[in-house]
């Protein structure tokens, strides 16, 4: 798994798609931390992860893309499936390091902590929350990135997919509301990522969210090994 | 080395495979022959355990792939037909990452360096892979299938692509690598197969209608009784003279060779010696024969032969083959689900 963590991290700096998505994340989340803080005199940094959600929305899906559909397409798949590796650990390493890329990402949010604390002091519990919420909401898209790519040999189709998954998801909170029928309003509702990342950006470390997060990203990893598992059968 | 027993497998409707029997010996290079589409890729695939098979058993040196699929991959080298480069790494360090992903105990840097020398791809190891000729691509694959030295090496079409000198070398390679590795090699260039191989399995329509050494191939399916003659004097006499032999079932007629000498294929009915036939008749009417000699069947022949959809003799005779030669099948032979 350690040589597949090397080669996946590594290989976002040999083509452009590392620099651009830490650039464009950079950017935004810069932008964002000096209106939300900067310009409002605000050390409260939720509303600056509050705002980022939408980005990782778009940026993670240009991060997934290529992960196995880059691979079926070159053929390189069969390097990994005809190697002494086990299937899960084939996913777990994508996986790993999709998500240390975006960890490289969301840790600018520690900077602009440690810059707040330079002049105020800084509610170290919330801004860990934040932090912690940001990257359990990562991870879950990653994982649903990840198994959207490994169902083709499309980038683009990857990758558009994975934003309107990402979107409808954003739409959970809204449909909640909308649909009248309580069982299926109150399904919206428990699956709503944003009000789950929401209690994070508020500095409450919920357990259920927590265990909400992981449970859907062990579910799509699991997915993933499920897709290649079952191409070999086909 | 390894033992494949009553493979299966199907894709929707179509059966690719249809109980493939076959084993391999430990240093013995087995050619696999077979048209587009008549399982090759996919035996070689399910053998290294990228596909799995709906029936059957493939055992690597004692591993079977589907119970211990780590340990039967990790005596396996395998290049595929398209070699699977990373087209964005340099080539030591897509080398690299090959051995780490194998975890391999040797020491690294003497390691690599030794099949690097071997492949002579020293040269071009801190480039680009996808800035390379097809040649060199060719060449860091059979290289990635190298590393760790894995006892088994599987090769689908290592040649195609290449030109001549490197097919030479590639194909002197090869031939060294037999004699410490157990290699199925699989290739449309029947003569690469002739020269390399040690045994030769032929498949057609995902069934094996072949397997005995190359000689022995040869020797089963020449045909004893087509002769070719070419005699002096006057062809349509010659040729109305040898079609009233007895047996003698057709006679066609070749190239005029050189002044009043003229070629002939002779075919004869099976078990039937008509030469002697033919060097009487020749002689009582006083047309010289200048050459007499049995028309040898090369591995294409034999290949055409066997895969031919209508050949159920062919088929008959490659079976018929299998069984006089005491194969090492299981004879519990059953028809996929």
């Amino acid at each position: 798994m350690k040589a597949i963590i090397k080669r996946e991290f590594n290989s976002y700096f040999t083509s452009p798609i590392g620099y651009i998505v830490l650039a464009a994340f950079f950017a935004f989340a810069g932008f964002y931390f000096y209106v939300t803080c900067l310009i409002a005199n605000s050390s409260n940094l939720s509303y600056t992860f509050s705002n980022i959600f939408i980005i990782t929305i778009f940026l993670i899906p240009i991060l997934t893309m290529r992960v196995f559909s880059e691979e079926k397409k070159q053929k390189t798949d069969v390097v990994l499936f005809t190697s002494p590796v086990k299937l899960y650990s084939v996913v777990l390493g994508k996986f790993v390091a999709s998500l240390s890329i975006f960890s490289i990402c969301i840790s600018i949010n520690l900077l602009f902590a440690v810059i707040i604390a330079f002049f105020t002091q800084v509610n170290v519990a919330s801004v860990l929350g934040n932090f912690l919420g940001l990257f359990l909401l990562s991870a879950t898209l990653i994982s649903i990135g990840i198994f959207l790519s490994s169902l083709t040999e499309n980038q683009i189709i990857s990758a558009i997919s994975c934003i309107g998954v990402g979107l409808f998801i954003l739409l959970f909170d809204t449909l909640s509301h909308i649909i009248q029928i309580k069982f299926i309003s109150n399904i919206f509702s428990d699956l709503s990522f944003m009000s789950r990342y929401d209690n994070f950006t508020l500095g409450i470390i919920n357990f259920s969210d927590v265990v909400f997060f992981l449970s859907v990203c062990a579910i799509f990893l699991f997915l993933t090994v499920r897709v290649f598992e079952k191409k070999r059968w086909d | 080395m390894i033992e494949v027993k009553n493979l299966c497998k199907k894709y929707a409707d179509k059966i690719a495979l249809n109980s493939v029997n076959f084993s391999v010996n430990k240093g013995e290079i087995l050619g696999f022959l077979g048209p587009n589409g008549a399982g090759k890729t996919t035996t070689m695939n399910i053998i290294t355990g990228y596909l799995s098979a709906d029936e059957g058993t493939v055992t690597i040196d004692g591993a079977e792939i589907f119970e211990n699929p780590i340990r039967a991959k990790s005596k396996i080298g395998y290049l595929p037909e398209i070699p699977p480069l990373y087209l964005d790494m340099p080539v030591y360090r897509y080398l690299e990452f090959i051995y780490e992903l194998k975890r391999i105990k040797l020491n690294k840097k003497e390691h690599l360096y030794e099949i690097c020398n071997l492949l002579d791809i020293l040269d071009v190891k801190d480039r680009i892979i996808k800035n390379l000729s097809k040649g060199y691509k060719q060449r860091i694959g059979f290289a990635a299938a190298l590393v760790g030295y894995p006892p088994v090496l599987i090769l689908d079409e290592p040649t195609v692509g290449l030109d001549p000198k490197q097919i030479t070398e590639l194909r002197e390679f090869i031939k060294k690598l037999g004699k410490n590795h157990t290699v199925i090699l699989s290739s449309h260039i029947l003569s690469e197969v002739q020269a390399l191989c040690d045994r030769i399995v032929v498949i057609n329509n995902g069934k094996i209608v072949a397997d005995d050494t190359s000689k022995n191939l040869s020797e089963n399916f020449s045909d004893k009784n087509k002769i070719l003659v070419q005699i002096e004097g006057e062809k349509t006499k010659i040729r109305s003279l040898l079609s009233n032999i007895k047996g003698i079932k057709s006679v066609s007629m070749g190239k005029e060779v050189s002044e009043d000498i003229y070629e002939f294929t002779v075919n004869a009915g099976r078990d039937i010696n008509i030469r002697k036939d033919i060097f009487d008749i020749c002689a009582k009417n006083r047309f010289p024969i200048l050459l007499m000699k049995l028309e040898e069947t090369n591995l294409e022949d034999i290949f055409l032969q066997l895969t031919s959809d209508d050949a159920n003799f062919a088929m008959n005779k490659g079976l018929q083959q299998k069984e006089s030669t005491a194969k090492k099948y299981d004879k519990n032979e059953e028809a996929p689900k």
